[in-house]
């Protein structure tokens, strides 16, 4: 009796599917859906004279700001590399796919960019499903950089590497740093005990609290259901009398917790990570309650070097806002391809796989200067070596601590 | 006479599924699917075997439930949490992910027998807030909850990891919000269809069985029903139980899938629940084939959609508004009965399964 | 102390889920929908204003009034298009539409605003109020929000027992059928509670983004959920129970976050809902509601 709506749906579905199948070629180059495909499974020969690089990030969804960052980020260094006269004399093709900031969306948004094609991978922006990806780039041996995806295991594989710190260097950085800086004696954390991120560094931080001559008086968590009232934690830390609260979390969060210890009349310093870099940025954000507030981060957009004064200048032109740290990751992860691309000497007609192979073992020999640090080279084991830097906000623009 | 036509309508649906599999493994084998639908096949049968396990839920048992996702979290963490362990002891993957399944299972439907005494006692849309406030206990629960084994054993805290005092030999293996990471990739498109076809025989089976026939008395009319001696409480019970197991399983299949296992609200949270529960009802509530092919469907869109880039999203809120309105409208449904006659006793049938 | 600044905090939050609440209890208490597309609304009456206010330096007041427009032909137009054709249909497939609706105002905030967070500047005036030397403050926006769920909620009651739309409301509420029969037009009466909640809603957005100034596509959402929690909590369908249920359920996020574990705040929450709901399935006053919209 339900047979039509069941044959209706069904009819349906078949016509997606045979989109699915035609879904991928119509997006290419030109080539016929059998010939892609089968080149496709093969793993080799692109199909023009150019290098296709993929991106997957969340566009959409909680976590788009960052995606999107990444997104327009990459395709400024695409343009300039491209006008520039491309890698090896080859036009750069970019493609980014959304995954909503999900494992699962991430490895379909990674086979679409297969069926396109791709040759190395940028991305992905989130660590989980960084992770989730890795497991795939491995499988097809596909070149795989992550521009922000700063959880441990992204990288485990050796045909992946990373841009940005990683959790446990960020984390133990920043106890460090403060240990030996004396900048506090009682300290609080508030943390988001549902984010990889956040989780992440606060947990290397506190095993190295245990080496350091502070103490953490308070140690809260919030999540990511609930995000909007600060009040609690800030209290319970002003009442454990913390001097300076350490925020391991991303600046959309801590504008509010900002100006919320502003109304509480509490007025401790802040310390953060990379996260907190873009916070200047926030449309309508009173840079006055960030007076002070210092940070472990790679990148500043107010850096006054020619290199970081084009990169700003350009986002701001092209999508009118300020770029942050993710924006400048994948800035340079789209020039540390170039250069290992260049020192490998890839052509466009290598298959993922050859490239891959040499462009991994590129990777440890090259020294990029980027916006996120000079002379950045890299480990076997993925991790970048560069110094962070401490700077702190002071009259509304970042100043660099000692 | 009416047996043998509710068989035949289960043929179809179980035809359908081997059909999809077979025409699958012909278009894979000779090269002809995308790496894009290659990858999509599995998600495909996690999502259809939570449509079908909550249409027992919603359409059999006729309650409303928000927490679908919470028992696949929980058959997602239970599975990889033992896969995990026992990566190295048992090293054969199909007898590890057997057994895995059955605890992914077991766990969930556990699960639904804890939560379930409490909350069907409630009616309605009350029933519906407490099942969404199980699930999001569940994920905020799972999100700190930190295991660690080492020679001693397992380790378990609340806290963080350092407080699990694990030994140097110790590995920490559900990391709070960090979760699971490495899970060994058991799923396959098989396996997810065998999967599919046996909660599809469960599911059939118990509407077609003394129980279910009980259950569904239960939903048409409760009271007429305990008049006759119907165990309310032990049937609505069996039934929310199965459903339960079964998105266990669907979670076991998701987390073997994909190698590492957070719980976020985007794949264990409320909307995800919402998201099983739309499936149900396009599909039809009570329809079990709808709910495949809703499921399958709405898998698949978004995947689709991706050349819209930025409006891909927008563009599948339309499509699910104009959808539902086609599918459940009186309007849309006068386009429908226009196409087949017999769909007016259809969808009378269909508003009184509902009530 | 410290005590005390825990339970203000509470408060605080609690009156912001109370004004949402009030809209969603409304709505749910006439078309018996749980109108998931609630929280978004709140958030597009945010970014009105916002739009208005901050960026083209309109007047707060003109800006707010300008939002609870905007939002209430919203609330009408998006009844009229994703909810009335489904009238007949069952409560399911509304709900259904509903998250449609809640997604394609997501979505479309994603492409107009983008996805970063954008500060609000606060609308409300009012000074702080501090006493025990300082040690205790009361922020101006949880005092207009208390004071605003007052006057809704004696305003509403009376619209409701007063008015003729609002005996149709009530009536509506009751019995659909019957209302009908009574010459009582249930379409317009339905069409008059989006409109009403969603100004409601405008309002809610508005305070709630005062009180917690970020904005993004997604400010409205995870407080609609909690909204629509407290309405269940305080009775949904009733309105002082709304307001109540807000307010305990702020008040019990605070303290749970203070004195138990900030981590298991959310699952502490759930919890003490799930067992109310067990002593009292139909929440704090839902049994008593003579007031029942």
């Amino acid at each position: 009796m339900k047979k039509i709506t069941s044959m209706l749906l069904a009819v349906v579905l078949g016509a997606t599917l045979l989109c699915g199948c035609g879904g991928a070629a119509t997006e290419t180059t030109g080539t016929d859906t059998a010939t892609e495909n089968t080149s496709a499974d093969a793993g080799s020969a692109a199909t023009g004279a150019t290098f296709k690089i993929g991106g997957i990030g969340p566009i959409t969804g909680g976590a788009a700001v960052y995606g999107n960052a990444v997104k327009n980020g990459a395709q400024i260094a695409i343009d300039e590399i491209n006008a520039a006269g491309g890698i090896n004399g080859a036009q750069i093709e970019y493609k980014f796919e959304d995954d909503e900031h999900d494992a699962e969306k991430a490895v379909n948004a990674y086979n679409t960019l297969k069926d396109w094609n791709m040759q190395l991978l940028m991305g992905t922006v989130t660590s989980a499903p960084c992770v989730a990806v890795s497991e795939k780039t491995k499988e097809d041996n596909i070149f795989q950089l992550t521009p922000s995806g700063t959880s441990v295991p992204c990288t485990q594989y050796e045909n992946a590497f990373r841009v940005c710190f990683s959790d446990p260097q960020q984390g133990t950085a920043s106890a460090q740093y403060i240990g030996q800086n004396n900048l506090s004696s009682k300290l609080a954390v508030i943390y988001d005990s549902s984010d990889v991120y956040s989780s992440g560094i606060y947990e290397k931080f506190a095993a190295e609290a245990a080496n350091q001559p502070f103490e953490i008086v308070a140690a809260e968590a919030f999540t990511a259901d609930n995000k909007t009232d600060f009040t609690t934690q800030l209290q319970k830390a002003k009442d454990a009398g913390a001097d300076l609260i350490f925020l391991p979390i991303y600046y959309q969060e801590a504008t509010l917790i900002l100006s919320q210890a502003d109304t509480m009349g509490y007025e401790p310093t802040f310390f953060g990570c990379d996260g907190l870099d873009g916070i200047l940025g926030v449309e309508n954000f009173d840079n006055k309650l960030a007076e002070g507030v210092m940070l472990l981060t790679p990148f500043a957009a107010d850096a006054k070097d020619d290199a970081t004064v084009n990169f700003v200048s350009q986002y701001n032109t092209k999508y009118g806002e300020t770029p942050n740290q993710f924006a400048a990751d994948a800035y340079d992860a789209i020039y540390i391809m170039k250069a290992a691309m260049e020192k490998a000497g890839c052509t466009p007609d290598m298959s993922a796989s050859d490239i891959c192979n040499a462009v991994k073992g590129a990777m440890l020999e090259i020294s990029v200067d980027g916006l996120t640090g000079a002379g950045m080279s890299w480990t076997a084991d993925g991790e970048v070596n560069k110094a962070p830097k401490a700077v702190v906000i002071k009259d509304g623009v970042y100043v660099a601590m000692d | 006479m009416k047996k043998l036509k509710l068989n035949k309508d289960y043929l179809i649906t179980y035809g359908m599924v081997i059909g999809f599999y077979i025409l699958m493994s012909i278009l894979k084998g000779t090269g002809n699917l995308s790496s894009l639908f290659s990858g999509l096949l599995v998600p495909i049968c996690v999502y259809t075997i939570l449509a079908v396990s909550l249409n027992l839920t919603v359409g059999i048992l006729g309650e409303l439930s928000l927490g679908h996702a919470g028992f696949m979290c929980v058959g997602a963490f239970s599975s990889a949490f033992f896969s995990m362990c026992m990566k190295d002891i048992i090293t054969n993957s199909f007898v590890r992910f057997f057994i895995a399944l059955i605890i992914s299972a077991l766990v969930a439907a556990l699960f639904g027998i804890i939560i379930g005494i409490p909350v069907l006692r409630l009616r309605g849309d009350y029933l519906a807030i407490v099942t969404l406030a199980f699930g999001e206990i569940i994920k905020n629960i799972v999100n700190i909850l930190y295991v660690g084994k080492d020679s001693d054993g397992l380790h378990i805290s609340i806290k963080d990891s350092i407080s699990l005092g694990l030994k140097e030999d110790g590995k920490v293996i559900i990391n709070g919000a960090q979760g699971i990471t490495g899970t060994p990739h058991d799923s396959n498109f098989t396996v997810g269809i065998v999967l599919l076809l046996i909660t599809l025989f469960v599911v059939l089976n118990f509407m077609n069985s003394r129980s279910g026939r009980a259950v569904m008395a239960i939903r048409d009319n409760r009271i007429a029903a305990e008049s006759i001696g119907i165990n309310i409480s032990k049937y609505k019970l069996m039934a929310f139980s199965i459903s339960a197991a079964l998105a266990g399983v669907a979670g076991a299949l998701y987390a073997h899938n994909l190698s590492t296992l957070n719980a976020l609200p985007k794949n264990f949270g409320y909307n995800m629940s919402i998201m099983i529960l739309v499936y149900v009802v396009l599909g039809g509530i009570g329809n079990i084939r709808g709910s495949i092919l809703a499921a399958a469907i709405l898998t698949v869109l978004p995947e689709l959609l991706r050349g819209f880039a930025d409006y891909r999203m927008l563009i599948y809120s339309v499509v699910l508004i104009a959808l539902m309105l086609f599918n459940a409208s009186p309007k849309g449904m006068e386009i429908k009965e226009k196409i087949s006659p017999s769909r007016l006793l259809a969808a009378k049938k269909q508003t009184k399964e509902v009530q | 102390m410290s005590f005390l600044n825990y339970l203000i905090n509470g408060v605080s939050l609690g009156s912001v889920y109370a004004i949402i609440a009030l809209g969603y209890t409304m709505v749910y208490g006439i078309a018996k929908m749980l109108n998931f597309a609630h929280g978004d609304v709140i958030m597009v009456g945010g970014f009105v204003v916002f739009t208005l206010s901050t960026r083209m330096g309109v007047s707060p007041v003109v800006a707010v009034l300008i939002s609870i427009v905007v939002c209430t032909c919203l609330g009408m137009t998006i009844e009229r298009i994703a909810y009335k054709p489904l009238r007949s249909a069952t409560s399911l497939a509304v709900l259904i539409t509903a998250i449609g609706v809640s997604y394609f105002l997501q979505n479309l905030a994603l492409i107009l605003f983008g996805s970063d967070i954008k500060l609000f500047t606060s609308v409300v005036k009012v000074k702080p109020l501090v006493i025990a030397d300082g040690q205790i403050t009361i922020t101006g926006e949880t005092i207009v929000t208390i004071i605003a769920c007052m006057i809704i909620m004696i305003v509403l009651t009376t619209f409701i027992k007063k008015t003729k739309a609002g005996q149709a409301m009530l009536a509506v509420s009751e019995d659909k059928g019957a209302a009908e029969l009574m010459g009582v037009n249930v379409n317009a009466t339905i069409s008059l509670t989006f409109a009403i909640g969603s100004g409601l809603a405008a309002i809610a957005g508005v305070l709630l983004c005062s009180a917690y100034p970020s904005l993004n596509p997604y400010t409205g959402s995870m407080p609609g959920i909690k909204a629509f929690v407290a309405a269940v909590f305080g009775g949904i369908g009733s309105i002082p129970g709304a307001l109540i249920g807000g307010i305990l359920l702020g008040v019990i996020e605070s303290l749970s976050k203070s004195y138990i574990s900030s981590q298991m705040a959310d699952a502490i929450v759930f919890s003490v809902l799930i067992i109310v709901l067990l002593v009292k399935p139909t929440g704090l006053l839902g049994k008593k509601i003579s007031e029942k919209v």
